[in-house]
């Protein structure tokens, strides 16, 4: 794709003057999957247009690493849903620079599809991005805030957080035993104490897999 | 206590709703519930209560005198705070409030009616069935829409939720002719009960079928349809239709937690738990 085509795309995006016209331009935006296009899809967040937004989250999403550092200087200042959106992004990427958001969206925002999806993040980081020096650090931070998570009053941030502790769980094995041992730990405390079934049948599953990977 | 319960509880909480204050206490919601100087704080405080199912005897007995309320009433001559109440009944699932419900299926406030057989559904006491099944009466000829109003003459999808949820199985030839009512939500609400009475894919099928319509709001309508049911096998088709993923969740959940009930726990998670809850990760 030529620089003259993504800019005919975004000026598309810019020029939408219906719901249906800015979803299908921002989709086709997205689809391009071209560095140009981030800034309009980070823009494209801050419309209140869901679907828009969706379509917008899933190219910064594939876009990856390349989108982060822009997100990151855009996020503060902008508006409330934008910054759900943004989180969304960034939970899907997954670059460790967006741990710190990831972990105060996860803990305190007051949407739970938000601290939903930063839960997931957690999950996703992608560790071997840090400096050797700052993984077990991190990882540390990151399993504590999950474990906090692991205990919010919303069911699905409940299942969010056993999904990301089994990822955790399953990176940090076997070279980190006792983050590991805090994870199982954390999961036998569940299955005893969480009242949802669909909650204690993950944490259930996330057992067995974990159980499979020791022997 | 049905099925159904926990699930709409879930519906609930599927918003990002501003409603969680923690500023507003147990003690608040009640005292405003017996006062009648200030109408909305008691319609609020009614809501509330069964959101939070602050389920004791005090709760109950201030419902109670809320659905019998003359004072709050609606430009079109509805009961607000009756609505209300009879939602927050059904909530605390306190059987003592079964009289009280079977008498307001007869007010002449359709939505009264409605949140009735919503309730009279969450409580789950089959005695319920005679009273319901009389709304019905005049069958597909009669369930019209009510002149000027949004409405039909009965709330039928609640009813014919309802029969399903309570195994009102005697009347399944009462239920079938309304698959071919001209509301497409209606067909829906037989669908579920048709497949809740007799077990038969077929209905639930239909439900799997809308799934691909054009229409947000029935898409929705029919994926929280397959959740209460439980329907294993629409699993993939909830995960792949366009609606909201936080929706989905709950739809799944409804999916898996009816699995997982007709399992013995304890043992080793069946496949099909396990392909839900991939899904279900996928979605999140």
């Amino acid at each position: 794709m030529t620089n003259q085509d993504i800019q005919l795309l975004i000026q598309a995006v810019e020029k939408a003057d219906s719901a249906n016209d800015l979803l299908e331009t921002v989709e086709n935006l997205a689809e391009a999957r071209h560095p140009e296009a981030i800034a309009t899809l980070i823009q494209v967040l801050g419309y209140n247009n869901p679907g828009a937004a969706v379509a917008a989250v899933e190219g910064l999403i594939h876009l990856g690493d390349l989108a982060v550092p822009i997100l990151l200087e855009q996020i503060d200042g902008y508006n409330y849903g934008a910054r759900a959106w943004a989180t969304r992004a960034l939970a899907g990427i997954g670059h460790p620079k967006a741990l710190d958001l990831l972990i105060e969206a996860a803990k305190r925002d007051f949407a739970l599809s938000v601290r939903r999806s930063a839960a997931k993040g957690l999950g996703n980081i992608r560790w071997a991005q840090l400096p050797d020096a700052e993984v077990t650090p991190a990882q540390t931070q990151a399993l504590d805030t999950l474990i906090t998570v692991s205990q919010d009053p919303e069911w699905v941030v409940r299942y969010a957080a056993s999904v990301s502790l089994e990822q955790l769980a399953t990176s940090l094995t076997p070279t980190q035993p006792t983050l590991v041992s805090q994870i199982l730990q954390r999961f036998n405390k569940m299955m005893e104490t969480e009242e949802e079934l669909s909650v204690k049948a993950r944490v259930q599953w996330a057992l067995q897999n974990l159980c499979s990977l020791e022997t | 206590m049905t099925d159904s319960q926990p699930f709409y509880e879930a519906r609930l909480s599927a918003e990002d709703s501003p409603a969680d204050d923690p500023a507003y206490t147990v003690e608040q919601a009640l005292e405003n519930l017996q006062q009648t100087a200030d109408p909305s704080a008691r319609y609020y405080a009614a809501w509330w209560i069964g959101r939070f199912r602050v389920n004791n005897p005090i709760a109950v007995e201030a419902l109670l005198q809320a659905l019998e309320d003359d004072s709050d009433r609606s430009p079109d001559g509805g009961y607000p705070l009756r609505r209300n109440a009879a939602k927050a009944l059904g909530k605390l699932g306190d059987l003592r409030a079964f009289p009280a419900l079977i008498n307001a299926l007869d007010c002449e406030d359709y939505y009264v009616r409605e949140s009735v057989a919503q309730a009279l559904e969450m409580l789950g006491d089959s005695r319920a069935i005679p009273p319901l099944v009389k709304l019905l009466e005049g069958g597909l000829e009669k369930a019209q829409q009510v002149p000027g109003k949004p409405h039909l003459v009965q709330p039928y999808e609640a009813i014919l939720e309802a029969l399903g949820t309570l195994q009102a199985r005697e009347f399944v030839l009462l239920i079938e002719p309304f698959l071919d009512h001209f509301v497409e939500k209606v067909q829906y609400a037989a669908a579920r009960a048709m497949y809740q009475l007799t077990g038969q894919a077929i209905y639930a099928e239909r439900l799997v079928m809308a799934l691909q319509g054009n229409d947000l709001q029935l898409r929705r309508s029919a994926m929280m349809d397959l959740g209460a049911i439980g329907y294993v096998n629409g699993a993939e088709a909830i995960a792949n239709t366009l609606a909201e993923n936080s929706l989905k969740l709950i739809a799944l959940k409804g999916i898996l937690e009816h699995h997982l009930t007709s399992q013995s726990l304890d043992l080793e998670l069946s496949q099909e738990s396990v392909r839900i809850m991939k899904l279900m990760d996928g979605l999140l």
